[in-house]
């Protein structure tokens, strides 16, 4: 009897703090989830926003001992007077319709290969995916062995066995003489190699959402495969393929990791894309934190604009 | 247009035998019905006459002409989809247009559109001849995949299932065009359809499949009256056929787990144990009827009224007109048109 009652105070003694526990209000816990996060994007993401953009109007360098003075929109100017940055500009856009332009091409037709099912289909599309799952500084530094004029597998597949007649991709030179842009196009080579699997990946899930029907009432309707392609497989791949070229363009603009492991931007200033640019003028030897926060704000209106021009054709081929 | 014969056709997926030995022929300008419950076969039939499939073993045969190795383009038949089945991003007026355009057929740019504009008209949707599919309602995509079909003169036209994703109104509208449509031009067409409604109310003749058996093959009459075993018997007409095992007792016969005993048929002989069939409207209330119930239930559809009667263990349905003044619980006498009895045998095949 004593014991019952005992459990029953103890049992009435733990329902005290559970019921208090669950007066917490929804606003309460709607509170608790979203603040953690709130306050690491403002400290993360909001505060250097912000700050960069006053940064940018200043002639602030981070190893300087000596606070920001405001020069208004003279980093702009200085920037975009520069012919040097529209050469770079110009090396970026070149460097990205290229690569984007490829690796539309390429990925759509592989997704429309392994779209087909055949033996080990499963194991090709999963040994396609490999480079896209690779750090971008590992695949510049095997990239950078396997174009090596003397020992790298790039010129032994080609069939230039003597190194001083060989093209040397990374220097931009074939056999001694220099060639222009040849730098880039091996970074943009690479670029390729990495990321047209995942332009496959997105149109391979738009090719298997078309739904069976579309064909075989092309094929009773006497369509061409030709005409079912154009007419029937391009505009329902299309939004995504639409996605998959916004990503790989911005990529494309911000495209640094790589050029940096292959060449870091030389030889010469051959490989120099803007954002590798970006990176020297902040921190190597420069520090010129002032003009590459304006720098990076060109840089993000360029970028904004495109995908604006993108998002805008996207909504287009939905609507029809 | 064309007659269409199947002989022998055989098909099976990996783990199913989908059909079996089917046999039937569409005569050229016939409304042939193909009716069976889901996964009878009719759709993996259809599909094989167009050459969407292939079959394991028989021959299709267009006009007495083996078109077995003819590719789908090359046999010319017209499909109308389930599932529409229209090209999203094209116009109403491309979608029609669409089976004149093809390389195969190269027909001048102005006939096409005179066809485009005389089927547009039959099918009612002129004025969404600039419109987008995607901004179709069912009932209008479904009257441009039909008229996709029909702007060309193919062989046979193949239905799968067009109207069973319309609402109830508008396949009653569009169940009357089509039948109107395929009496006016003579297109020979196979339909598909589970819904008996349709089957009857269409067709010239039709074909009965279950689980890839062709089970009947028919006009609505023979169907509904004469059906060859209980299986068509319960798929057609609503409400469902009675279907109540009799037996033989000293000269009289008599239904069981019921008060009812019918005078022996005459000049035939039955086995002793048999399934007896009865239509709901040849069970009739009759104040002087010779069998007694108790009613219980009635579902009032207005121009007839389903009447549940319960004679001893054994319910039947009954059908009597407008609606009755009948209350359940209510005891009550009726007849059978004993003619009019169905006698099938304990497999279900009926006793001629």
């Amino acid at each position: 009897m004593t014991a019952i009652s005992q459990a029953q105070k103890e049992s009435t003694g733990q329902v005290q703090p559970r019921r208090q526990r669950r007066e917490l209000s929804d606003r309460a816990i709607l509170n608790l989830f979203i603040w953690p996060t709130l306050i690491l994007l403002i400290a993360w993401n909001l505060f250097p926003l912000i700050y960069s953009l006053f940064l940018s109007f200043t002639d602030y360098s981070a190893i300087a001992n000596k606070a920001p003075t405001w020069v208004g929109f003279q980093n702009y100017a200085d920037i975009l007077s520069d012919p040097q940055m529209w050469k770079y500009f110009a090396t970026t856009g070149r460097y990205a319709l290229v690569t984007v332009g490829m690796q539309t091409i390429l990925g759509f037709s592989l997704a429309v290969l392994v779209q087909e099912k055949f033996k080990g289909s499963g194991l090709v599309t999963t040994l396609i995916l490999v480079p896209m799952m690779l750090s971008p500084v590992v695949v510049g530094m095997f990239w950078k062995l396997m174009y090596n004029p003397s020992f790298g597998y790039f010129n032994f597949l080609l069939g230039f066995r003597n190194p001083s007649t060989a093209p040397e991709m990374l220097a931009g030179r074939f056999a001694g003489q220099p060639v222009p842009n040849l730098a880039l196009w091996a970074v943009a080579l690479v670029d390729i190699w990495m990321w047209t699997p995942f332009v496959m990946l997105l149109v391979l899930s738009g090719l298997k959402a078309i739904p069976d029907y579309l064909y075989e009432a092309a094929v009773i309707d006497r369509a061409s495969s030709w005409f079912q392609f154009w007419r029937i497989t391009v505009p329902q791949v299309m939004p995504l393929l639409m996605i998959a070229i916004l990503f790989r363009t911005i990529e494309a603009f911000k495209s640094f990791d790589l050029v940096m492991g292959l060449t870091g931007g030389g030889p010469g200033d051959q490989t120099e894309l803007i954002a590798v640019n970006l990176y020297r003028q902040a921190f190597l030897g420069q520090w010129r934190t002032g003009r590459a926060s304006a720098l990076a704000y060109i840089i993000l209106i360029v970028i904004i604009a495109i995908s604006n021009l993108y998002i805008r054709y996207l909504n287009q081929a939905k609507e029809d | 247009m064309s007659s269409v014969e199947l002989k022998n056709i055989s098909k099976s997926f990996r783990y199913v035998q989908a059909l079996e030995d089917v046999s039937f022929m569409v005569r050229d300008r016939e409304f042939f019905v193909l009716l069976g419950p889901t996964g009878a076969g009719k759709t993996t039939t259809l599909r094989i006459i167009a050459a969407l499939l292939k079959q394991d073993s028989g021959t299709v045969l267009f006009d007495d002409e083996v078109v077995d190795a003819m590719t789908p383009a090359d046999r010319d038949v017209a499909f109308v989809f389930q599932q529409y089945s229209l090209y999203p991003t094209m116009s109403v007026y491309d979608n029609l247009a669409f089976p004149l355009r093809s390389p195969l057929r190269k027909t001048p740019e102005d006939e096409i559109k005179a066809k485009v504009t005389h089927v547009a008209e039959i099918l009612r949707i002129s004025h969404l001849l600039d419109r987008k599919t995607a901004r179709l309602s069912g009932g209008e995509m479904q009257r441009v995949s039909i008229g996709r079909a029909i702007v060309r003169e193919p062989r046979i036209f193949l239905m799968d299932e067009p109207l069973s994703n319309l609402d109830a109104k508008l396949r009653e509208s569009l169940r009357v065009e089509l039948q109107h449509m395929q009496k006016t031009q003579g297109n020979t067409t196979l339909f598909v359809t589970h819904d008996q409604i349709e089957a009857l109310t269409m067709a010239d003749r039709i074909g009965v499949l279950n689980e890839g058996h062709l089970v009947q093959v028919g006009t609505p009459e023979d169907i509904y009256d004469r059906p060859a075993t209980t299986f068509v018997a319960q798929l057609v007409g609503t409400p469902r056929i009675n279907l109540v095992p009799g037996g033989r007792d000293n000269g009289t016969f008599f239904i069981k787990d019921s008060l009812m005993h019918l005078p022996a048929p005459e000049g035939r002989s039955l086995p002793d144990n048999v399934l007896v069939g009865i239509r709901p409207e040849d069970i009739f209330i009759d104040p002087a009827g010779q069998f007694s119930g108790t009613i219980l239930l009635t579902e009032p559809l207005g121009v007839e009224t389903i009447v549940h009667i319960k004679s001893g263990e054994q319910m039947l349905l009954s059908l009597a007109p407008g609606i009755t003044q009948l209350r359940r619980g209510v005891d009550v006498t009726f007849n059978i048109l004993l003619d009019r009895l169905h006698y099938f045998d304990q497999t279900g095949k009926r006793l001629a």
